[in-house]
């Protein structure tokens, strides 16, 4: 093809390159041992220590890091069938429903969308004490079953992905709306959905400042862990970089099994906005 | 899903072709009135609790002396006017802007410079944006104990780098600027994909023709970009813009990993790269001074909206 194309490509590779070292390194540091971490030249190939390092990691008392695995699949998993749940109904709703006030309350979710949620964290927190969820898995879960920004989205792909005749069709066939719901509208957000669902698995995974503010280091989710190690041993990179991996193991799941997915969510998204 | 609905369908429902009888047509009659309702109450209730309800309150609980015993006194705006007074703040307010602009500006500029090669064709394109990509996989207080290693004094491969070019090696920590450099390479590295992505989507919209129509002009390849491909994806630029500034704003996780140690939240001994994020976390849940924390958070919240309308006026302008 063009002359320019073998420099294209070498940019590009480099630039994935940059973008996979550090994940790169994150694996040699987590395979060796303490006293050659430091070495210049760095050493850049994997070595045997990972067993080893792995069981230092779940034996670090102040990380509980176990603990901080599960809790974050709880509240991943739940959070993401949860927000896609509520998001593909009030989508739906939004849609292809009519009812009274609905363009006022479409513009209440359009309004609060992008105001950041740390806004609101001190009586968010003030609520915890009150509902007594402090420490607990609750906290991380229930204020966050719904999110304002998947309403929107799966109002927008309704309205392009299901056709108003398949609506009326099932009506016509004595469908309640719920169950055209569930035997129309879902089946035909199913691309759109499962981008919300990845994105608010990898969100909710990564969440890092409300765990901390409202969960204590008995009981943390694994972002958490990661901090404690940090703070209680961050001389010992060999262990913090251990749990790192172990931290992205899901992330990675994700990311390989649905990659296109994200791709082809984030590119939508853009060409909305 | 014409299958679902043709298999639903018993075929006795043929044998009584008049309407349905008074009873289902009531009930049916409140499904289609109420349903919605329905639909969307979820949704809004723990919202309503747990979203817009904490925003108003924030206010509220700014405008008390407020502390972990409970609510105090109310104090009007003294606890902006001490906010104003607090050199603490504006120095995490400044810290905060400054790797604002060193995470943004970089970021977008390579980014447009990475959609741009990506978007002509190539073999193997999704293995490129996949490539690209892969920074997202990571959790950032992941990337943060990556990268405090990377940078670290003594072990640090930064400094092992620089001194290949004869630098002396640099205490990243100590300084505004050196940390500053730090925490903004995460930030940078983390994004730079993910916006080239959105970019390279707005420019798959961009009609082939304009090109051509250029090109027949005699414009050159840097003509062509500039004179068309960055006006025509300006929304995508925009939408970037606002969401790397509403997230640079609240920069919380990559500064406190970088911190190491029990005092993190300080962002370093002198506070040399606290942002303001940190400091409303320190001050209502280390300080559990709820009243003050609430008026950093508000004050958070202004500047977002001051430098999005900024934004929206600078590339108006432009275009």
């Amino acid at each position: 093809m063009r002359r320019s194309q073998p420099l294209v490509y070498a940019t590009l590779l480099l630039a994935i390159a940059f973008s996979a070292f550090p994940l790169y390194w994150l694996f040699v540091v987590a395979t060796r041992s303490n006293d050659v971490v430091g070495d210049w030249p760095p050493p850049l190939l994997p070595g045997g220590n990972f067993g080893d390092n792995l069981g230092r990691l779940f034996d670090a008392d102040e990380a509980n890091f176990l603990t901080g695995m599960v809790n974050s699949a709880i509240a991943s998993v739940t959070v993401t069938v949860a927000v896609v749940f509520f998001s593909t109904l009030a989508g739906f709703a939004f849609a292809k429903l009519k009812f009274r006030g609905r363009g006022a309350l479409l513009f209440v979710i359009l309004a609060t969308m992008m105001i950041p949620v740390q806004m609101g964290i001190i009586p968010l927190y003030m609520i915890m004490v009150e509902l007594g969820w402090q420490n607990r898995l609750e906290a991380v879960i229930v204020p966050f079953l719904v999110s304002a920004f998947g309403v929107f989205l799966m109002r927008q792909y309704a309205e392009r992905a299901v056709p108003d005749e398949l609506i009326e069709a099932a009506r016509v066939d004595g469908a309640s709306t719920f169950r055209i719901y569930w035997t129309v509208v879902l089946p035909a957000l199913r691309p759109g959905a499962a981008v919300l669902g990845l994105f608010t698995f990898m969100g909710t995974w990564n969440e890092f400042l409300w765990p901390l503010a409202v969960l204590e280091a008995d009981n943390p989710t694994v972002q958490f862990s990661l901090s404690q190690l940090s703070t209680t041993y961050y001389t010992d990179y060999t262990l913090m970089f251990t749990g790192a991996l172990v931290a992205i193991v899901p992330l990675t799941f994700v990311f390989i099994a649905f990659g296109k997915q994200i791709i082809g969510g984030i590119m939508e998204g853009a060409v909305k906005a | 899903m014409a299958l679902h609905l043709t298999k639903s369908r018993p075929p006795t429902a043929d044998l009584h072709p008049e309407p349905a009888p008074p009873r289902g047509r009531l009930l049916s009659r409140i499904d289609t009135r109420w349903s919605p309702y329905l639909f969307i109450a979820p949704f809004f209730v723990i919202f309503a609790v747990f979203g817009i309800y904490p925003l108003v309150y924030t206010a509220w609980v700014s405008m008390h002396d407020w502390e972990i015993a409970g609510k105090g006194e109310f104090v009007g705006l003294a606890n902006y006017t001490a906010l104003f007074a607090d050199a603490d703040f504006w120095n995490a307010l400044v810290n905060t802007l400054g790797m604002l602009v060193l995470a943004t500006v970089p970021q977008l500029v390579i980014a447009l410079a990475l959609a741009a090669l990506l978007n002509q064709s190539l073999r193997g394109a999704t293995f490129l944006r996949m490539g690209v990509l892969i920074p997202i996989v990571t959790s950032v207080a992941a990337v943060g104990i990556v990268f405090s290693q990377i940078y670290d004094r003594d072990v640090g491969m930064a400094n092992g780098l620089i001194g290949l070019f004869g630098i002396e090696p640099i205490d990243w920590r100590a300084d505004k600027w050196s940390s500053w450099i730090a925490i903004s390479s995460m930030v940078n590295w983390r994004w730079t994909g993910y916006n080239a992505i959105i970019y390279l989507a707005a420019m798959q919209s961009i009609p082939r023709e304009l090109y051509e129509a250029a090109r027949i002009d005699g414009a050159g390849w840097l003509r062509q970009f500039r004179s068309i491909t960055v006006p025509m994806i300006r929304p995508a630029v925009i939408f970037t813009l606002i969401v790397s500034t509403i997230a640079g704003m609240q920069l919380f996780t990559e500064p406190l990993m970088f911190g190491q140690g029990a005092y993190a939240i300080s962002g370093g001994s002198l506070r040399q790269f606290q942002t303001v994020a940190m400091y409303m976390f320190e001050k209502a849940f280390r300080d559990f001074d709820y009243g003050y924390g609430s008026a950093v958070a508000w004050m958070i919240f202004l500047v977002i909206m001051l430098l999005t309308a900024v934004n929206f006026l600078i590339t108006r302008k432009r275009g």
